[in-house]
């Protein structure tokens, strides 16, 4: 059984070119980038130019990118970093929505004593700025929003709130993870402080990650050790991750805009016939402002395990929102947060398409999903007939 | 991925029993749509009292599913004598396990067993009720299902009772009356287990009282104030004096004086000290708030 892979939001799979890269990497040229000797010296070049090439996606100076060991680790750096850097300051602005490397961070800071906000969103999964703006005062250390929902695909207007907030003298960092390789970026043009990358959601190896601090921002780095990353981020460096993102970097920014069109274009074509096929539906999420791979849509009456299961014999991967899925008893907090009923939550299904699908599998997963969802609705005794 | 035995895929893909009969005997619901999954049993018995059929419908995940499956199996030619002794261990016995967080579905199984039972018994006319004191406010648990599953399955922790019933599963706010369940029951075999909650110690420097207090906060009162969309913030200790300040809903409730004295003080009194009182920070009250709603 052929796998049909619609889980991208989740991890993606490696391009070819950038594992190319990597090889030589692990038993030949296995040297220290610290070294003195040319053996590993020949290294440190390698990583320079993966910087370049992560700064040419980015839009940014090399000297403003940090490699870390993946998108969970540059959140942490970026925001117990910002706090750390300024000591008098004890509130932190967030929303309900953020990934957990963002979320559990923050509530356990305020554990320590810290005010942490976090901002409402709308049903469709939107901010309310004057929300934002009545918030920050001269308490603030630091506002830390997600550029692009993991779970809807909901894009914030990241770029102005970063001119609000940074406008206020207060550090504004981004959890980019999930936009990084959809979204064009100009960090040069833009008041983002912070921005984290997670390299296996763009095509790159896992065990990777970018924190880029806007030459300026003040930050007290939080892996101590050696000096490597300018004394940023202690640690011998993931070589083979690191090339390997800065390959994936560079495929990215030559083929945003064609693969956007192309993914969009799958995405729209599979909501629509499911949307069409499928009776108590619903789209989760703003459908205008979304990255262009993520579709999350809620069956109303059954639950998400279940249909996950039943797509997995069919070798087809998906997501899903529901209590179960997760092993914690409740649904997923940024449905809830939308204010999704708890009856669509638990039924809801999250699609996440990459360059690597084609109009086959499309087709394939829309003939099987209308007979799954009516198998479960017969079970549900919440569906008369 | 849940390591689900052959069995559980097997009656979650080909379900027995599927449906609901006609002019039924019996009727048992239980769960809703919010907590994630329910089951309706329906069954009608023979002349001799023997169950002659049994059907379900269920809303839930694979477990769900095929505990509902097999239970219809499990009852099915037995007489409601018999049928009453059916315990949750024996739904997933039969299944050959199920993985620890997913066992409160087999005590779904039993649960609607039992109250299509008593519906029967009553002529059709009792439905099931929640009996006696709701301790677990999320999920609608009660002290008596409590209570039920540690004994049928000689449960020690509190992570084991939401396994296994979901209390405790939602806010956490209902943890350590939970803990205390445990501790009536199991006795000496539950002490060993549990480590949650702070030890208080003798005489306390000004520095490990601060530092107790704000775990008292952390683990004992913010997740209860937190399931109700408020928050609360140590702001000051002076002396035997506690200053916090209320945070979210609890800014704007009118109960908050009442939480103030019976929760937020009573922990912080019997976790830290009992000389302490508390008072709220007035200033801060003036601040614009979280609106969690």
């Amino acid at each position: 059984m052929e796998t049909v892979y619609f889980d991208n939001n989740a991890t993606t799979k490696v391009d070819e070119r950038v594992f190319e890269q990597m090889k030589p990497l692990f038993c030949e040229l296995y040297g220290n980038p610290s070294s003195m000797h040319t053996f590993g010296g020949q290294i440190a070049r390698k990583i320079s130019r993966a910087r370049e090439q992560v700064a040419g996606l980015l839009g940014c100076e090399p000297g403003e990118i940090i490699f870390t060991g993946g998108g969970t680790e540059s959140d942490n750096a970026a925001i117990k970093g910002a706090l750390a850097a300024a000591p008098n300051r004890r509130k932190v602005i967030t929303t309900r929505v953020e990934h957990p490397a963002v979320l559990a961070v923050c509530r356990d800071l305020e554990n320590h004593g810290y005010t942490i906000v976090e901002l409402n969103v709308d049903k469709k999964g939107r901010l309310d700025l004057g929300e934002l703006d009545e918030q920050l005062d001269e308490n603030t250390a630091l506002v830390t929003v997600m550029y692009a929902n993991n779970e809807t695909g909901v894009i914030f207007p990241i770029e102005q709130i970063a001119g609000l907030v940074t406008e206020r003298g207060i550090t504004f960092h981004t959890d980019a993870v999930q936009a990084v390789g959809k979204i064009p970026l100009n960090l040069k043009q833009s008041n983002i402080d912070m921005l984290s990358i997670s390299g296996h959601k763009l095509h790159g190896p896992k065990g990777v990650g970018v924190l880029f601090v806007h030459k300026g921002t003040r930050l007290s780095p939080y892996m101590l050790g050696g000096h490597q990353e300018a004394g940023r981020r202690a640690g011998t460096e993931n070589v083979p991750g690191i090339v390997g993102l800065g390959k994936a970097c560079e495929l990215a920014l030559n083929n945003i805009k064609e693969e956007n069109e192309k993914v969009k274009h799958l995405r729209d074509k599979l909501e629509q016939a499911i949307m069409k096929n499928c009776p108590d539906c619903r789209l989760n999420g703003d459908k205008d402002n979304r990255l262009p791979n993520t579709s999350n849509i809620s069956f109303e009456y059954i639950e998400g395990e279940a249909i996950l299961l039943m797509l997995d014999q069919y070798g087809i991967c998906a997501s899903s929102g529901s209590a179960c899925t997760s092993g914690s008893l409740e649904p997923s907090h940024v449905l809830r947060a939308m204010g999704v009923p708890f009856t669509a939550a638990h039924g809801s299904i999250r699609f996440s398409l990459s360059r690597y699908n084609t109009e086959d599998e499309v087709d394939y997963v829309t003939e099987k999903i209308p007979p799954i969802i009516n198998r479960l609705r017969e079970l549900s005794p919440f569906v008369v007939k | 991925m849940w390591e689900y035995t052959d069995k559980v895929k097997d009656h979650f893909f080909n379900p027995k029993n599927v449906g609901q009969i006609e002019n039924p005997d019996g009727v048992g619901e239980v769960g809703s749509l919010a907590c994630g999954d329910a089951l309706r049993l329906t069954f009608k018995l023979d002349k001799n009292g023997k169950i002659q059929d049994a059907k379900f419908k269920t809303f839930g995940c694979a477990s769900a599913i095929a505990t509902s499956s097999v239970l219809t199996e499990l009852i099915k030619g037995k007489t409601l004598e018999e049928a009453s002794k059916v315990t949750n261990r024996d739904i997933a016995d039969y299944l050959g396990g199920l993985p620890e967080q997913k066992m409160h579905c087999s005590v779904m199984g039993r649960e609607a067993l039992e109250a299509a039972i008593e519906n029967y018994r009553s002529g059709g006319k009792k439905k099931h009720e929640l009996e006696g004191k709701v301790v677990c406010t999320c999920f609608g648990v009660t002290e008596k299902e409590i209570e039920r599953v540690i004994r049928e399955n000689d449960l020690t922790t509190v992570e084991e009772v939401t396994n296994y019933c979901k209390a405790g599963g939602g806010c956490g706010g209902c943890k350590g009356e939970i803990e205390k369940i445990i501790e009536k029951i199991q006795g000496e075999k539950a002490k060993e287990k549990q480590i949650a909650a702070p030890q208080k110690a003798g005489t306390l420097t000004n520095i490990q009282k601060i530092q107790l207090i704000q775990q008292t906060i952390n683990e004992q009162i913010r997740p209860a104030l937190r399931a109700h969309g408020g928050n609360i913030e140590l702001i000051d200790v002076e002396g035997n004096k506690v200053i916090v300040a209320f945070r979210g809903m609890c800014a704007q409730c009118k109960l908050a004086e009442f939480t103030m004295k019976d929760v937020v003080e009573a922990r912080i009194r019997e976790f830290v000290s009992p000389e302490l009182f508390v008072e709220e920070d007035k200033e801060s009250a003036q601040q614009p708030h979280n609106h969690i709603t």
